[in-house]
């Protein structure tokens, strides 16, 4: 066990790990969920079940787990990231496998106590080897464009496979949050907007690909009167419920479009806009203003951290959280089609709890080990 | 080192630019929440609170149903009803409190409508009674402001025209069950009918049409303020069917003296139905008006199935018709000429088996068409064993025999056309010879549709053309008809001279003195018939009765009388229509059966001279 808890100074116990976490960041964790489990209370009418109360018991279990995540030794995680993402690819083919078996859509797999979510390990697993790439690699060689094509292919066959399950969110979630990684990594922003161009000559291409039912939400993105009993309704609704909450809302489960059930899903994807309609401006500028606080935050601990392992890896979390939030909040406003991405730690559901608590704790392990260094090549410098 | 702080600080240049990008992009996002939520607040707050937005479905008008001649088949009528929209109901069941003060609402009606609000959208009507009167209207059209959410729709509803006797064809339709439910909005609409059977179903989609909507502003007490959009979706397709309402009233009429038969009129040229029988029926209308428990139950207990379509469901044995595809098997093989004589003593010997003839005192000798036209069983005893079964079922096959043909009718049969290898696989026995002359009278295992064997005339009286029946004047798109083809039937594959002698011996069955069904010929020589009868026992004869005289006719309980049947097509110079009629336990096909298909036969001959051309095109309404 020396190597799982040992530190460059080698001084720190697992209780000094622990005085070192970044409790700061844990109460601004803490105070999102709470008002994620004060909106599933209100949505369903002042009651703890069904959602509120699970909710809370899974903060729990992902509290833990979180602080287990971020005493393990920052080189630990070094060490096995290529381990855990060819697990999380391997998880990611089975899934395929099974759902062809299954026949029609298939995300997660069946393992008796618990059902796993292969796309939401990967989203983690594939920050780890990006960063650790990265991680070994000169500016000048991050500037030769071979140094780039392993990564690249690191980050397309699991998007790929999200893609077809079919997931667009997660997959899109990946492409964001590695093109991310490379930017803070330096590749050059040339490089980027060739990729841009590319991809605008593969849109068309793509959208063979897509199913009807994607299709049409894009569709009904560029065009909501186009559909307004179908998938158009949605957003209708969404804008009619956020736009009545005006300034001050109109008060804590007293969301008249919600609870009348003009509202789809306000206990998962919508719950922004019963938020915003229950506490109105105030209440939806509140959230993202923690949303800064916690982005703020992860700013810091990279630019805190002094490997570049340590870096990349808060980036990549920290940026990950973001893109949640930012797509879930632009699609409730009609910015953006529905894509079914939950709104982080407020929206109800098991598997991203449990990946954004994991989540973080990596980025409090980067903050409690952020004088470790780490060599090019893994090995700790002799100081 | 050098190298590691260049990294580091390239990297935290591009942090703080990145956190500075999506700090701006999140500042996007307020800026537009503080539009929706502050500078368009109001505008929301109004739809939201008093003026929401009602989206409301535009039913097509659904497609008619005519006959070939342009005669309505099934129609739209208008329809009153009181529907309730929950959303912009404070208490539905106050409400129905209040509206049962003048209409009768009773309980089964209460939690139907109360199930219906929990299966759709709160935004979509709920019927709460259809077929109001004018009186019912106009008194709750007078106590509009005490019934917040409750509206007076006119809708429409399929109307059958000409009732029973058209049922089993165009079908009725019915609101969709929960199964049925695609999550297409249109399928919700209280009025919205689906079609459950006959050409309603079969043809479902194109009489359906396509939905329009409006976008209607309405206030707190659901009474629309204006229309803010309105988009008209397109009617479904009026169905034109090659029916001919006159024949087929025709042939009902003359089923109708019989407890339960069927009857099939099929245009050899090009397979068209004309008439399509089947007795007794019921009331399409019935259904379109929600049919009642006790009605239902009688249709559905009624030992002479109403609901069934006899003519394309009913599976009979086919008896002596079937000595049609025996000859064709023996003559197409070569195993049997047609100047092969045969000694008819009464009675067939195989073994220590004995086969009777229908006729007691034998037939005494005779060549093929003779066997044909007095339809002699020992004949075809003896032709069937020198064939053998399997010949004889591939020929059976080739008529059309022992396969769904394809009608555009939901619910066909297949009938069923034994072979050895069939046999075999169903009862684990093999097959005996004896079942072989059990078959070649038409016996046993065998059994067909009445539309099966008016196919098998028609494509016997074609000369050896595969016809194919169908319905929908214009098949491929069941759409308004346009300029249309004539189908170009394949060849079977049959000789001339084999079609000849069969058609030599079925002309002797009702031209020839002897013949089975000399009574019914036509005695007018340009519209005369050839035919052939067949009477099918459906149950054994013991030998023991035998002996003492078998039981006829009326003496033996309905159930145990043998089916009627009769096939023929006529004219007999260029042969058009073929018929075939099958009446259930009607005891004899020449005496009950010939005379109905040569009264179908001699007025579609008749009403070819009156109406020489069918509709061409439909005049839209």
């Amino acid at each position: 066990m020396p190597l799982l808890f040992a530190t460059p100074r080698g001084d720190l116990t697992i209780l000094g790990k622990l005085r070192q976490v970044n409790w700061g960041l844990i109460l601004l964790i803490a105070v999102v969920s709470s008002i994620g489990f004060a909106m599933l209370y209100s949505a369903a009418g002042g009651r703890w079940d069904p959602w509120a109360s699970r909710q809370m018991y899974r903060f729990g279990v992902g509290f833990v787990l979180l602080l287990v995540v971020a005493v393990v030794d920052l080189r630990v995680w070094y060490r096995f990231a290529y381990a855990l993402y060819f697990v999380a690819l391997v998880l990611l083919v089975a899934v395929e496998v099974a759902g062809r078996i299954g026949m029609g859509a298939q995300r997660w797999l069946d393992v008796g106590f618990l059902q796993l979510q292969p796309s939401e390990l990967m989203k983690i697993s594939l920050v780890l080897v990006l960063a650790r790439w990265f991680h070994g690699l000169t500016l000048e060689d991050v500037g030769r464009p071979l140094s780039l094509v392993w990564p690249t292919v690191l980050v397309l066959a699991p998007a790929v496979l999200v893609a077809k399950q079919p997931d667009l969110g997660s997959a899109l979630l990946l492409l964001l949050m590695s093109a991310i990684v490379y930017f803070v990594a330096g590749v050059r922003l040339w490089k980027f907007a060739a990729i841009a161009a590319t991809a605008g000559a593969v849109i068309p291409l793509a959208w063979n690909h897509l199913r009807d039912y994607q299709k049409q939400r894009v569709l009904t993105f560029l065009n909501p009167e186009n559909d307004p009993l179908g998938s158009g309704y949605h957003i209708i609704q969404s804008k009619i419920a956020l736009g009545s909450g005006g300034m001050w809302g109109k008060g804590f489960m007293q969301g008249t479009q919600s609870h009348l059930q003009f509202l789809p899903e306000k206990q998962t994807d919508f719950i922004f806009t019963m938020l915003s309609e229950e506490w109105g401006f105030v209440g939806g500028l509140t959230l993202i203003g923690l949303y800064v606080l916690i982005l703020l935050y992860g700013a810091a601990i990279s630019l805190r951290a002094r490997s570049q392992f340590g870096r990349l890896v808060a980036v990549g979390i920290v940026s990950s959280f973001y893109i949640y939030a930012f797509i879930n909040i632009a699609m409730v406003m009609g910015m953006l089609p529905v894509v079914g991405e939950p709104l982080p730690l407020v929206s109800y559901g098991g598997t991203a709890m449990m990946t954004l608590l994991i989540g973080f704790g990596m980025l409090i392990n980067v903050y409690v080990h952020r004088d470790l260094q780490i060599g090019r090549h893994g090995q700790t410098p002799e100081a | 080192m050098q190298r590691e702080n260049q990294r580091a600080k390239l990297f935290s240049r591009r942090v703080a630019l990145l956190t500075g990008g999506q700090l701006g992009l999140l500042g996007a996002l307020v800026a537009r929440m503080y539009y929706l939520q502050v500078i368009e607040s109001e505008r929301y707050k109004v739809l939201a609170e008093e003026n929401r937005i009602s989206l409301r479905l535009l039913p097509p008008p659904r497609g008619r149903i005519l006959d070939r001649f342009g005669e309505l088949l099934a129609v739209n009528q208008l329809n009153y009803r009181v529907v309730v929209i929950p959303e912009q109901t404070g208490s539905v069941s106050e409400t129905l409190d209040v509206l049962s003060n003048i209409l009768q609402i009773g309980d089964g009606d209460r939690r139907r409508i109360t199930r219906d609000i929990v299966r759709k959208r709160r935004f979509l009507p709920v019927t709460v009674r259809e077929n109001l009167t004018w009186d019912e209207v106009s008194s709750i059209s007078v106590n509009a402001p005490d019934l917040p959410g409750v509206m007076i729709d006119v809708g429409s509803s399929r109307f059958y025209p000409q009732g029973p006797e058209v049922s089993h064809i165009v079908g009725y339709v019915a609101p969709p069950a929960e199964s049925d439910l695609t999550g297409d909005p249109l399928l919700e609409l209280p009025d919205f009918r689906i079609g459950r059977n006959g050409v309603e179903r079969a043809y479902d989609l194109a009489l359906r049409g396509r939905a329009g909507n409006s976008q209607v502003e309405v206030n707190a007490l659901g009474r629309p303020i204006r229309e803010l959009a309105r988009n008209e979706g397109e009617p479904g397709n009026e169905m034109v069917l090659t029916l001919d309402l006159h024949l087929q009233r025709f042939a009902m009429s003359r089923l109708a003296d019989q407890e339960s038969g069927a009857a099939v009129l099929i245009d050899i040229r090009n397979g068209e139905i004309l008439a399509l029988a089947s007795t007794p029926s019921y009331d399409a209308n019935d259904f379109s008006k929600g049919i009642s428990g006790p009605q239902w139950r009688e249709l559905t207990t009624n030992p002479l199935t109403p609901l069934a379509n006899k003519a394309i469901a009913g599976q009979f044995a086919p008896g002596s018709t079937f000595k049609i595809a025996v000859t064709l098997a023996a003559l197409e093989s070569g195993l049997v000429g047609p100047d092969l004589r045969v000694r008819c003593p009464g009675v067939y010997a195989l073994g220590d088996a004995r086969f009777h003839c229908w006729e007691k005192h034998g037939h005494g000798s005779l060549d093929m068409i003779e066997g044909i036209s007095r339809s002699c069983d020992v004949y075809f005893y003896e032709v069937a064993r020198r064939v053998g079964i399997d010949r004889i079922a591939q020929m059976a096959k080739r008529l059309g025999l022992g396969q769904t043909l394809g009608i555009d009718l939901p619910g066909e049969r297949a009938g069923l056309i034994p072979t050895r290898e069939w046999k075999l696989a169903t009862t684990g026995v093999s097959w005996q010879q004896g079942e072989t002359l059990v078959a070649g009278i038409g016996q046993g295992f065998i059994t067909a549709t009445p539309l099966q064997l008016a196919v098998m005339t028609a494509r016997v009286a074609s000369g050896g053309l595969a016809v194919v029946p169908h319905l929908a004047r214009d098949k491929a798109s069941g759409q308004r008809l346009g300029p249309r083809q004539e189908p170009d039937f394949p060849s079977i594959g049959l000789s001339a001279s084999s079609l000849a002698i069969l058609t030599r011996g079925m002309r002797g069955v009702v031209n020839d003195p002897r013949g089975t069904a000399f009574k019914a010929r036509i005695r007018d020589p340009s519209m005369a018939m050839a035919g052939k009868s067949g009477t099918s026992q459906v149950r054994r004869i013991s030998a023991e009765e035998r002996r003492t005289g078998v039981r006829k006719g009326n003496q033996v309980p309905w159930r145990d009388r043998d089916h009627a049947l009769f096939v023929a097509f006529a004219p007999l110079e260029s042969p058009r229509y073929a018929c075939a009629v099958v009446i259930e336990h009607g005891i004899g096909g020449s005496a009950v059966a010939a005379p109905i298909v040569r009264d179908i036969l001699l007025e579609a001959q008749r009403r070819e001279q009156e109406h020489p051309e069918p509709l061409q095109r439909v005049a839209s309404t």
